[in-house]
């Protein structure tokens, strides 16, 4: 029992830390890692609270293997995004954060 | 400066109290959910019970997550630019990383394949081995090895939509004796599982190598970027 919410308590630890870093940064690489380790500890939050007394769940595993596969696609298309970006107008950062 | 960075502290660490808070005290679930895996486990086809979770009882997620991965690349093959695909400036002239390729490239292809097979009764299965197959792409790419398969654009683009299309098909197929769409029948399910992994171990890994292969270490920085483009015919 309560090694699965050290689990999901790591879970919530990286989430806040990576809103914050989401929030503080205006750098668009370092906000993609800051969304990231955001989504990675939704996903602990998962694989954490899957195992309670009954036996460890198999469907959030199987929702976090696919939001994992997701997750690496879709920052490889952010990544794509933003060189596009970097290349028509020279900035790390959006226009409306400054 | 900092009064932005304090109160966003504050406010994260307000959020991350509340939900280590509300973790600490969750409901109970209604649904008694591995036991409903469990005793369908026989209907599934496969022996392991996330495989059978990903590819039987809620295929539908995986469908529609293959069907995000295809739309990523597709976005991301519509913003590339116009701009020669060199494999020679992956800027690795490492004769070391070329030979150790040698050894390696057959290993990391039995472990895709082992990782695909064994999904069916342990931890393992297409998202795992699509990934190890990506990993030998990206390698291969960052050793300068040139694959004209890999270059051809109408194979690679039948490659990324094969997985898709396989899946759509054989959630269609089994509609046929009147059954609803993606329930596969109890006689062949195991191997229309495999069948189906197959395809997208196949398209897993092409796609995650074509959204490497689509950012190139051409010139980043804007002047250069025109400077080059002026020199382009």
């Amino acid at each position: 029992m309560s090694g699965s919410l050290v689990f999901a308590w790591s879970g919530v630890l990286l989430f806040g830390l990576g809103l914050f870093g989401f929030i503080a940064h205006r750098h668009l690489l370092r906000r993609l890692l800051a969304f990231n380790i955001m989504g990675s500890g939704s996903f602990l939050v998962l694989v954490g609270l899957a195992q309670d007394g009954r036996g460890v769940d198999p469907v959030p595993h199987a929702m976090v293997i696919t939001g994992i596969v997701v997750a690496v696609a879709s920052t490889a298309l952010a990544l794509v995004v933003f060189r596009r970006w970097y290349r028509t107008s020279g900035r790390t950062d959006l226009p409306e954060d400054t | 400066m900092s009064l932005r960075i304090l109160s966003a502290a504050l406010l994260c660490l307000g959020i991350t109290v509340a939900l280590g808070w509300a973790v600490l005290d969750r409901p109970a679930p209604e649904e008694n959910l591995p036991e409903r895996v469990t005793s369908a486990m026989p209907e599934s086809g496969v022996e392991h019970p996330i495989t059978a979770v990903l590819l039987n009882f809620r295929s539908y997620d995986t469908l529609l997550e293959i069907a995000v991965l295809l739309l990523a690349v597709v976005v991301a093959l519509a913003l590339r630019e116009a701009q020669p695909d060199r494999p020679e400036q992956m800027g690795l002239e490492n004769p070391l990383l070329r030979a150790v390729m040698a050894w390696l490239l057959p290993l990391i292809l039995i472990v895709a394949g082992f990782l695909l097979w064994a999904g069916s009764y342990q931890p393992g299965g297409a998202f795992q081995a699509g990934s190890v197959l990506a990993a030998a792409g990206v390698l291969l790419r960052l050793a300068g090895v040139t694959t004209a398969w890999l270059d051809n654009a109408a194979l690679m683009r039948a490659g990324l939509a094969l997985g898709l299309l396989t899946f759509l098909g054989i959630g269609l197929l089994v509609m046929i004796p009147g059954v609803p769409f993606l329930t596969y029948p109890l006689a062949h399910a195991g191997t229309l599982i495999l069948v189906i992994e197959l395809t997208l171990t196949l398209s897993i890994g092409l796609t995650l190598i074509s959204l490497f292969r689509l950012t190139p270490p051409y010139a980043d920085d804007p002047d250069e970027a025109r400077e080059q483009d002026a020199e382009a015919p």
